[in-house]
């Protein structure tokens, strides 16, 4: 056991999900030293298992009115501060002949209350906005919904986390919380990777870990009672609507249809899992089942196209009621101080909230944070650009550097990379060559990524560029990016494993909805890497991806 | 239009069933959607190489303990014994050769530095005889720079657990360097395209015999011979260290020369070949298939004495899955498949995956069936027959071959 490090900072943050990073980007801005720490890759739970949804807000307006507030103010700041994160692309709230029509005014009228623009419109011209939209609509209203890549944003926060001094090192698993005559004042935690013990201490320990927050609470002796409640989704290989398709009435399972770049997103279910089960969820028959025929009531096209993954994600909710299906609990943030809550000093739980809401539960958190500190500073993240994103009209600051070749693949690394998309390296003209080609992935993309995004495997170079994410699934990319992995980590067999470990990784998603094009893929992809390539499962790995 | 038989299927298994029919007198047409198997073809033929996940030896002793559903038990063990026997020279008739035969498996290295067992190997590709060891003690892995779909890291981390040394070094010439200019374009067969060319061919002799002047084997992702091994057997002509080719991520090149040269010959033999048309449906008279049309053929009907649907598993469309149900896409015939969907799929990506073996049912006679009822003049051979798991039990090309074979002489003996 190495206990070498032994850093002192103001804060540790544990958790590398979008309010840990958040956290981590407000709490360096306001001049803290930060230390986060993320067990596995950014966004491996509720960040990156989402709709990628840019909330108006409007959903929740009927139910809780307070979070529909909170929701309507983030999403006009995500659209100044985040530019590069999000598509504005609106949503409508249609009425099917099997819904209640009087539920249209009651609807407009809370969404008012909570400051979201709500316009009636009628359902000839919701056809034309959106012709995707099932044609039997009765009612349709029109929101500022829109779409937003998690991915992209928590990187965002990271980078600019780290601009602002900040530390932050991911496969770093806390294991013990230090104490000192009751206080928490550091953490001990494990490289997963190399096995190495590490001690790091700081005045105040935030615990952003989502639904794993629970047992990171429970490592400080103070008990959070998460409600740990899947919601299952499918991805379709097209985009079918342009704007977010939402079911007027009070929501219920797999009513949002949301596009995204290239693709679509129908979700979710809400379903209450035992806690033991949250590193091990996956999506049932049911679920795709009741994902497919809810989704076709909002776009009937669905019915005829490609699905090409379902994957599931647990709400980080802190349990309230009794209520068994996990949707009455509010969708409010979750500050705990556990020093007045528990007796216990030094030590702060985030929770609860959303995606939308992550910026202010990080404001949250660090206001705490600052006032445990005696630090005066002012909150600027609601003002201050992410990396890569560009207030509208700051035309100077876009790229100027293209790349050797085409347009098209320039466009991809930029809509991926924003105003970063010069750090991709292309003096070489290797650099150019294609590692994607269904997402136009580069080699110089690549390189960026394993040098500047915390890339050690080729799921974290998933969620950093996309390789992987198209229609063939990491088909034919997921070997060229192994090679380029196993080069700049030269470890051959590393990556070797490391493919077995991304190809389970992908088929975890496609044997739920294993037919139609999804299954021809699939079998082509086993005999090229089972049959011909002669890869195999090594004893160590045994993931089964379950 | 009128032909003595009609197989739909252009791939290795219709194609070898069309050439065997066409010599013995009969007119034939092929019938292909586009790309086959062929077209991720390793290099060898497999026969058996693996059986209830052990490794095969001796495939023909093995057949016995294969389950009473597979094609080769459908076969019986003396015929796969007389099939195989006649498959070597009824390829190199067109001129492809290989090493090994069917009384012994040997190995071939796979593209992780691994070694397979398999049956045949193509003339121009390296045969290794024993599971675990390989006859060099210094290999030099080359490969053409920028080439993303050949690992040579990998490779040489397979080859070292042999107690191989290797040394890795790329190679690029002004004509693999111009290719570059399309970022998509650095690909197998554009390679090949470029090294069919004598001249460009000819410059990398020094650098094969420069960088192999110390090693036993100069390995190369096999980037040569697109129409034929002319390039390869000139090539290991001029150098003065050994070649040992691998393959590299689809397109094959192989597998393209292999699919061209037996086109041809089919051709050469008076067949008629079509390209990108679809068959689209058939007409049954009771257990008789009369006549099929095709998409691009519109209303004329293709009539045959007899059909031979060999169209290929999922990723040729020969079968096809639906939310509910896997079917035979072109006349709904009878298949064999779970009817409930969870049970198509194995979690596990590498554990074995039922759909592999779902596939057309058949009597004994490789009649297909529609509605219980066997139709006496259409016959299935490949892949789009059930009952086998050709990656797990690497039987593909052997079941491609051998129902081919078989179902050309029930069809010419009747």
């Amino acid at each position: 056991m190495d206990l070498s490090s032994k850093e002192q900072y103001d804060v540790i943050i544990i958790g590398g999900g979008i309010t840990g990073t958040g956290t981590a980007r407000d709490c360096a801005m306001r001049g803290l030293k930060v230390l986060l720490l993320e067990r596995f890759d950014f966004t491996a739970g509720a960040t990156g298992r989402n709709h990628g949804l840019l909330h108006s807000g409007a959903r929740y307006a009927v139910t809780d009115g307070e979070s529909a507030a909170e929701c309507i103010k983030e999403n006009m700041i995500l659209r100044k501060i985040a530019s590069n994160c999000v598509e504005q692309n609106d949503g409508l709230f249609i009425t099917l002949p099997e819904d209640d029509l009087d539920y249209q005014a009651k609807f407009v009228t809370a969404c008012q209350s909570a400051g979201i623009s709500a316009e009636i419109i009628d359902p000839e011209e919701a056809k034309i906005l959106e012709p995707s939209v099932n044609q039997d609509l009765i009612g349709a209203v029109r929101v500022p919904d829109g779409s937003v890549d998690p991915f992209r944003l928590t990187m965002a926060n990271v980078i600019d986390a780290k601009r602002y001094g900040a530390k932050i090192l991911t496969y770093r698993k806390v294991t013990n919380f230090i104490f000192q005559q009751g206080r928490v004042v550091g953490v001990e935690s494990v490289d997963v990777q190399t096995k190495e013990m590490h001690k790091d201490y700081a005045n105040v320990t935030i615990n952003a870990g989502g639904i794993w927050g629970h047992g990171i609470a429970e490592l400080a002796g103070v008990k959070v009672n998460m409600f740990p409640a899947k919601g299952a989704l499918l991805i379709f290989g097209h985009r079918v609507n342009n704007m977010v398709l939402n079911r007027c009435r009070k929501p219920a399972d797999a009513d949002i249809l949301v596009p995204g770049d290239t693709i679509c997103v129908i979700g979710t279910t809400s379903s209450r899992i035992p806690y033991s089960e949250i590193d091990y969820t996956s999506v049932t028959p049911e679920e795709v089942d009741l994902l497919l025929s809810e989704g076709e009531k909002l776009a009937p096209s669905l019915a005829t196209t490609r699905i090409l993954r379902a994957y599931s994600g647990v709400r980080p909710l802190i349990a309230a009621d009794n209520d068994p299906t996990g949707r009455n609990i509010s969708r409010g943030i979750v500050l705990m101080d556990h020093e007045v809550r528990d007796g216990v000093p030094g030590f702060i739980t985030i929770s609860g909230g959303k995606l939308m809401t992550y910026r202010l539960m990080a404001e949250w958190a660090t206001d705490l944070a600052c006032k445990k500190l005696n630090v005066d500073a002012a909150c600027r993240t609601a003002t201050t650009c992410l990396p890569g994103s560009t207030e509208q009209g700051e035309e100077e600051q876009k790229p100027k550097k293209l790349f050797f070749f085409g347009k098209t693949a320039h466009k991809a690394a930029e809509s991926r990379h924003g105003s970063l998309t010069d750090k991709i390296p292309t003096s070489d003209r290797y650099d150019d060559s294609l590692v994607c080609e269904c997402e136009e992935v580069s080699v110089g993309e690549v390189k960026y990524a394993i040098t500047d995004l915390h890339v050690n495997n080729l799921v974290n170079l998933r969620r950093r560029t996309r390789v992987g994410m198209g229609t063939c699934q990491g088909e034919l990319c997921a070997c060229r990016a192994a090679g380029l992995l196993g080069k700049a980590h030269d470890c051959a067999a590393k990556s070797k494993e490391d493919l077995v470990h991304f190809l389970n990784e992908r088929w975890k998603g496609m044997y739920p909805v294993g037919w139609g094009d999804t299954l021809c893929e699939s079998q082509f992809t086993s005999w090229i890497y089972e049959g011909v390539f002669g890869l195999e499962q090594g004893n160590n790995e045994n993931n089964s991806g379950k | 239009m009128k032909f003595d038989t009609i197989i739909i299927g252009g791939g290795l298994s219709g194609l070898t069933c069309a050439i065997s029919l066409s010599k013995k007198g009969q007119k034939c047409a092929v019938i292909s959607a586009g790309q086959s198997a062929l077209h991720f073809c390793s290099g060898s033929f497999d026969l058996l190489g693996y059986s209830n996940g052990s490794l095969v030896n001796e495939p023909l002793k093995a057949i016995a303990s294969l389950p009473e559903t597979h094609p080769y038990s459908l076969l019986g063990a003396d015929r796969v014994a007389s099939l195989t026997a006649s498959v070597k020279p009824f390829f190199s008739e067109m001129g492809i050769t290989f090493h090994g035969d069917e009384s012994r498996n040997h190995f071939r290295i796979t593209p992780m530095g691994g070694l397979k067992p398999t049956w045949l190997t193509l003339s121009d590709f390296t045969p290794i005889e024993t599971a675990d060891s390989l006859p060099w003690k210094k290999a030099a892995i080359l490969n053409v720079s920028g080439f993303l779909d050949f690992h040579t890291a990998f490779i040489a981390d397979g080859l070292e657990k042999f107690g191989v040394e290797c040394s890795i070094s790329a190679f690029s010439l002004p004509e693999t360097d111009r290719i570059r200019k399309n970022p998509s374009e650095m690909r197998s067969s554009n390679l090949a395209r470029i090294f069919e060319e004598e001249e460009t061919l000819r410059k990398l002799v020094p650098i094969v015999n420069e960088r192999g002047k110390d090693a036993d084997i100069v390995i190369l992702p096999s980037v040569f011979g697109l129409f034929s091994s002319r390039s390869m057997e000139l090539l290991k002509s001029l150098t003065s260290v050994p070649i040992c080719l691998l393959p590299a991520i689809p397109p094959s090149v192989p597998g393209i020369r292999v699919q061209y040269i037996i086109r041809e010959y089919f051709r050469h033999l008076g067949g008629i070949y079509t390209l990108g048309d679809t068959v689209a449906s058939g007409k049954f008279n009771g257990d008789v298939l009369k006549s099929i049309s095709t998409v691009n053929q519109g209303d004329i009907e293709l009539k045959a004495d007899n059909f031979v649907l060999a169209s290929g598993s999922f990723f040729s469309h020969g079968l096809a899955a639906q939310y509910k149900c896997v079917y035979e896409p072109i006349f709904n015939l009878d298949v064999v498949a779970d009817a409930d969907r969870s049970s198509w799929c194995d979690s596990n990506f590498f554990e074995s995956q039922p759909y592999m073996s779902y596939g057309v049912a058949t009597d004994a006679d490789f009649h297909a069936k529609l509605g219980g009822k066997s139709i006496r003049n259409l016959y299935v051979a490949g892949s789009v027959l059930s009952g086998f798991n050709p990656v797990k039990e690497s039987c593909g090309a052997g079941v491609s071959i051998l129902t081919a074979l078989h179902v050309a002489d029930l069809i010419a003996k009747k």
